[in-house]
């Protein structure tokens, strides 16, 4: 509980570097410690499959914004109504926490889940499937068609990818490159 | 309940940078945090006080399991995250080619 409860104020100091530092490649790195504090709280919470998922998420994602930010330094700016922005996204957070509090409010308290499907996912596991890892089993095999939809989900965003990041546009008339346009 | 209420602090840093930051990069890191923060409630909110990790052994009998089932539903979303990520990461480096510019309010030549 205390240790979970550390954890998550690591999680969010790191955060909060991530967003208020001025160097992007700097802002970069404090998200990947973010990441790794993530994983470190799934490995707390009895979530080794999660954790192994994370762990290998957070390096790609981690060499996809380097990528990003590696040649790239911008400067940081102040201009236009800076204060009034502030005042309002402030504002706007702390209705939205007072909101969420009363939200969070009417769960069931930290550490007494409700368990009226998983019950039946565990105790259908061994006996049915014969299946030692209950997160595999309920992805692959009770919710077999979620997955396949997490697999469309990514094949279409490999394609978006592709189409965005292609060098070569159509060609023109006089057989150039239509890039410019 | 204190738990809860820092995940939900988590949420609203990355909702802040997405609000205020005028950085494409610091708009995307705001979207990954925020998503960190809604896998991390997923994984509270299915823990159970001193339970034991969702995998059976053979030999043994293990009673008091936490909560596999948003587990499951958490690596999902980790995994369609990182391709969202990848997406918006492509749009940006195509919008910095386009503009040499990651500042929202420099690209103002959307017509036409």
């Amino acid at each position: 509980m205390i240790e979970i409860n550390l954890l998550l104020i690591f999680i969010i100091i790191a955060a909060i570097v991530a967003v208020e530092v001025k160097d992007l490649l700097s802002s970069v790195v404090a998200v990947g410690v973010a990441g790794f504090g993530l994983v470190i709280s799934f490995l707390a919470l009895k979530a080794p499959d999660l954790a192994i998922t994370q762990l290998v998420v957070e390096i790609l994602c981690l060499i996809i914004l380097i990528r990003a930010t590696i040649k790239i330094d911008l400067p940081f700016s102040t201009s236009g109504r800076w204060f009034v922005n502030t005042l309002a996204c402030i504002a706007f957070l702390v209705i939205f926490l007072s909101y969420g509090y009363a939200a969070i409010s009417s769960l069931p308290s930290f550490g007494n889940p409700l368990m009226k499907t998983s019950n039946f996912y565990l105790g259908e596991t061994f006996k049915t499937i014969h299946a030692t890892n209950v997160v595999s089993a309920i992805n692959l095999n009770f919710r077999a068609y979620d997955t396949l939809g997490e697999a469309t989900v990514l094949f279409a965003a490999a394609i978006g990818i592709m189409a965005i990041m292609r060098k070569k546009g159509k060609l023109t008339k006089a057989g150039k490159d239509d890039e410019s346009e | 309940m204190s738990t809860y209420f820092l995940c939900l602090i988590l949420f609203c840093v990355g909702l802040y940078a997405i609000l205020r930051k005028r950085n494409i990069i610091k708009m995307i890191i705001g979207i990954v945090i925020c998503e960190y923060a809604i896998n991390l409630f997923l994984i509270l909110f299915g823990y159970k006080m001193n339970g034991r990790s969702p995998l059976y052994s053979p030999d043994q009998q293990i009673l008091d399991m936490v909560d596999p089932l948003p587990q499951a539903m958490a690596m999902t979303a980790i995994v369609i995250s990182l391709a969202t990520t990848a997406l918006l990461v492509g749009i940006a480096i195509r919008i910095y080619e386009k503009y040499g510019t990651f500042d929202i309010t420099k690209i103002n030549k959307l017509k036409g």
